[in-house]
């Protein structure tokens, strides 16, 4: 899973893609995973380090994270063709 | 003398190709003569280019759609007069007027400002009630009915004649020359606005506009006519010329004076061949053409400033003819940050 | 270390036309309490989904409302409207703050005298009332108000069977300059069709005209068409005086004043734009007032408010079964409160709001009930913050029509508290069990057995 590498992240939550001229709003928890990706953490990685510090369970976090990339995907903030793995 | 600094919210900062009032009337404020003005931005969306207008403009809060309640805007207001001390507040949207003139007492007790119509002047002029106000107010307006089924235009075509004027409760409206057309602009006007859908006589001739200021008490404070040189597709003024017709001056103030008019306001009038001028529309707020008022010497956002802070205001005597306004655009450099700001904080 | 809070995560494009909620409050101050009790003891206790009532908010609701009128005009009596919440504990609320009832068929009439409600203080209104009802209501004295002419003939004869005069009125419908005009009850005053009745009644010696009633509509926002119906109904009253010098001795307005819930495709809240009891109480007081009712024996004014005196008092409190992305990228939530027994959803956005705190980011969700029918809606398009499985979430105002407009559909219906005036919580409807609903039915034999 590639985050494109030029996507500018702040802490306000404002995201923006200098590529499309398109800005987004993230949550915290948004920014957080946003951040991770940006690191290359896998997808296991980003699971287990939410499931960590968020009271949740791994049910939960695995059904958001997935919509989450969705959203990503759609905006494309991810690349469409590597996602299936990591 | 050193002028007192008056702390202003404006709404209306949507400077664009149907533009709200706000920008012109901060340039009325920021050259009135008897206050400095300090002007709060009061936006709605993001992209209000008033918010980026820094010169005009000392800091932008967003505010929550009037359709989101009173009671979040009453929060909102009070976080942002907590901030920015305001004295007054012109609203300038049709659609938040009645949210505003609601809250007025409330806004007062808080030491906000405000000078609206009252909410019976705001009603009774609803273009449902016009032909109403017609009657009461002994003034010409076309004959008009309301209709809840498009079936039942066929009872009063025979009295209004085609083409008809096709219009929506609050805003929007069509002209349609056949039953199709008058069927199209029905469904889609009532599927925005609601019913019941006002069908209005097509008043041939001549638009002119008169925007003023009463001062509550039937008192005209200004008046000034203007006519359109240049006209948009969306119907707008890109061009006008301030006339003085003495017949327009004494119907504005007849109407001022009959209604006790509070605050601003817009006459809409069509003038027929036979030189009679009919009451098309009455918009009870500043128009986003007001600075050709300001510009001929009637500064009607100053004024309106004052009222509301409840100084006697000397009512406006005459106006300089002669003058024309001539809108354009221009495109502004914005940094990204700021655009960042606003989207994430609501502030700018 | 303490787990933080979760959140799911969010990201939402930002669009040059569309405004940023973020950072700002919207429509989501969360609703924990309800009359000092705690929502998700609530649940706990009672399950979910779970009507609750406030006593409090219903007797604040009609002090107020008898307030409005009474400080206008001498002679008022309120006549609780039993179809907009039927329940024992609503009604008998309402009785012991001095309302009378008023009801539109032979079960509402029972539930009433059940209520312990004297005869002589139940208003029968409706098109549908059977002889034995009428037979009974009549015995008891009721205040019969006739809706059409068979009806009046009906109790004509009853009434000289049982050598008794029944004190009725009629229904009155008028052109108040409201749309759509409710002319299908009672008799139309344009047409002379109320003044006929009127007349059948006055020269009949089995009945005592009492009253003129009218009911001009239902979420009524013009204070303007009460004045009106209120100018008629009085002139109505006139013509009486000066043709039988018979005075009628109340004007029954009916009920229909606006809650303040929100209309679909309404711009503004309704919490905005509905009239405060006061307008409504000053434009019928003074249309009275005005009229020629001879000094000092100005009429009883008779009100059955329904909507607007319970739709607040009531919440339903529901849970979040999932949530799901729709083909198109909406968001979608499934909540265990279907239309099935919110039934207001079909005209109303309901005003929801979560029943736990949030952060400020909110999404766009469509908000679906839990039956498998695609009319199924609760809210076509509302701004909530982040909900979770088993997050719960209280609607508000469904006090008018929901409770007994609900239907036994899919599943039971749940059950009804009342918070009383020191917070204790008292169950006032049990759930419907399946054996409540096995026992209403029967199986023929030969379809008893089968093989599968
Ligand atoms: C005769 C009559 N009275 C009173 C009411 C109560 O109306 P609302 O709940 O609109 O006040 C109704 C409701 O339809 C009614 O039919």
């Amino acid at each position: 899973m590639k985050i494109n590498k030029h996507i500018a992240v702040s802490d306000s939550g404002f995201v923006f893609n200098p590529v499309t001229g398109e800005s987004f709003t993230a949550n915290p928890m948004g920014i957080e995973i946003i951040e991770m990706l940006k690191q290359e953490r896998t997808i296991a990685e980003i699971h287990e380090t939410l499931l960590q510090k968020y009271h949740t369970e791994h049910t939960t976090i695995e059904k958001d994270v997935a919509d989450f990339f969705e959203l990503l995907k759609n905006f494309s903030l991810i690349d469409r063709h590597e996602t299936t793995e990591n | 003398m050193k002028r007192p600094k008056i702390r202003i919210g404006v709404t209306g900062l949507n400077a664009i190709d149907n533009p709200g009032p706000g920008v012109p009337v901060i340039r009325g404020l920021l050259e009135a003569s008897s206050f400095d003005a300090h002007i709060i931005g009061l936006a709605y969306e993001s992209l209000e280019p008033g918010i980026y207008m820094h010169d005009l403009v000392a800091k932008t809060y967003q505010i929550p759609y009037p359709s989101s309640g009173a009671d979040q805007l009453m929060d909102r207001l009070a976080y942002i007069h907590e901030k920015e001390r305001l004295d007054v507040i012109i609203p300038n949207f049709d659609a938040e007027l009645f949210s505003f003139i609601k809250l007025a007492p409330k806004l007062k007790a808080m030491g906000i400002h405000t000078f609206l119509p009252t909410l019976d002047q705001f009603e009774e002029r609803l273009k449902v009630n016009l032909p109403e106000f017609g009657k009461k107010y002994g003034m010409h307006v076309p004959k008009s009915e309301s209709i809840y089924q498009v079936s039942d235009h066929k009872k009063h075509m025979d009295e209004l004649g085609w083409p008809v004027v096709v219009k929506g409760k609050y805003y929007d409206a069509g002209i349609a020359y056949n039953s199709e057309q008058l069927a199209g602009y029905f469904n889609k006007i009532s599927a925005k606005w609601g019913l019941p859908i006002i069908l209005q006589e097509f008043a041939h001739g001549t638009e002119f506009n008169v925007t003023g200021l009463g001062d509550g008490y039937g008192n005209t404070i200004s008046a000034v006519p203007m006519r359109k040189q240049y006209i948009t597709d969306k119907g707008k003024a890109w061009g006008g010329i301030a006339i003085t017709d003495e017949k327009l001056l004494k119907l504005t103030r007849h109407f001022i004076k009959e209604t006790k008019w509070r605050g601003a306001f817009e006459l809409e009038l069509m003038k027929n061949k036979k030189g009679e001028f009919f009451l098309l529309e009455i918009n009870p707020r500043i128009p986003a053409w007001v600075y050709l008022a300001v510009g001929v010497g009637q500064n009607i956002p100053e004024a309106y400033v004052n009222l509301a802070m409840g100084k006697a205001v000397q009512p406006f005597e005459s106006f300089e003819s002669g003058k024309m306004f001539v809108r354009y655009s221009w495109d502004m450099i914005v940094n990204l940050s700021d655009f960042e700001k606003i989207s994430t904080t609501g502030e700018l | 270390m303490e787990k933080l809070r979760y959140e799911r995560p969010l990201i939402k494009r930002l669009e040059g036309h569309m405004p940023s909620k973020f950072g700002m409050r919207t429509d989501y101050t969360p609703k924990t309490h309800i009359d000092g009790v705690a929502v998700a003891e609530l649940i706990s206790q009672h399950g979910s989904p779970l009507f609750v009532i406030s006593e409090r908010q219903i007797r604040e609701n009609m002090r107020r409302a008898r307030k409005a009128f009474e400080t206008r005009y001498p002679r008022v009596q309120f006549a609780w409207s039993y179809k907009t919440n039927y329940m024992d504990a609503v009604c008998s609320t309402f009785h012991q703050e001095g309302s009378w009832a008023e009801v539109v068929s032979g079960f509402e009439y029972q539930k009433a005298l059940n209520n312990g409600v004297d005869g002589s203080k139940i208003i029968f209104n409706g098109p549908d009332k059977t002889d034995s009802d009428l037979d009974l209501a009549i015995g008891k004295n009721s205040l019969i108000h006739i809706d059409h002419l068979d009806e009046l003939y009906t109790i004509q004869e009853l009434a000289k069977k049982q050598g008794v005069t029944a004190r009725v009125a009629i229904r009155v419908n008028m052109d108040t300059g409201i749309y759509p005009m409710w002319d299908r009850f009672g008799f139309n005053y344009e047409n002379g069709q109320a003044w006929t009745a009127i007349n059948k009644i006055m020269q009949s010696d089995a009945m005592e005209l009492v009253g003129l009633h009218t009911h001009i509509g239902t979420f009524m926002l013009s204070p303007n068409a009460y004045a009106t119906a209120a100018y008629k109904l009085a002139e109505l009253a006139r013509n009486v005086r000066l043709k039988y010098n018979h005075e009628v001795s109340y004007i029954d307005m009916g009920g229909g004043f606006a809650s303040t819930n929100t209309l679909k495709g309404a711009y503004l809240p309704g919490s905005d734009v509905s009239p405060s009891i006061n307008e409504f109480a000053e434009a019928i007081t003074t249309a009275l007032i005005n009229s020629d009712f001879p000094q000092n024996k100005l009429p009883l004014l008779i009100l059955e408010t329904g909507r607007a005196l319970i739709d607040d008092a009531a919440y339903l409190l529901g849970s979040v079964i999932t949530n799901k992305r729709l083909s198109d990228g909406r968001r979608s939530t499934i909540l265990d409160v279907g239309v099935n027994i919110l039934f207001t959803s079909f005209w109303y956005d309901h005003k929801i709001t979560p029943a736990q705190p949030f952060t400020q980011y909110t999404e766009d969700t469509v908000l679906y009930g839990p039956l498998c029918m695609n009319i199924d809606v609760v809210r076509e398009n509302i701004n909530l913050p982040l909900l979770n499985k088993g997050d719960q979430v209280v609607i508000h105002n469904v006090g008018a029509y929901n409770m007994t407009q609900w239907m036994q559909f899919i599943t039971l219906r749940p059950k009804i508290v009342m918070i009383d005036l020191n917070h204790q919580v008292h169950v006032i409807r049990e759930n419907e069990t399946l054996q409540n609903l096995l026992e209403l039915e029967r199986v023929p034999d030969h379809l008893k057995k089968f093989d599968l």
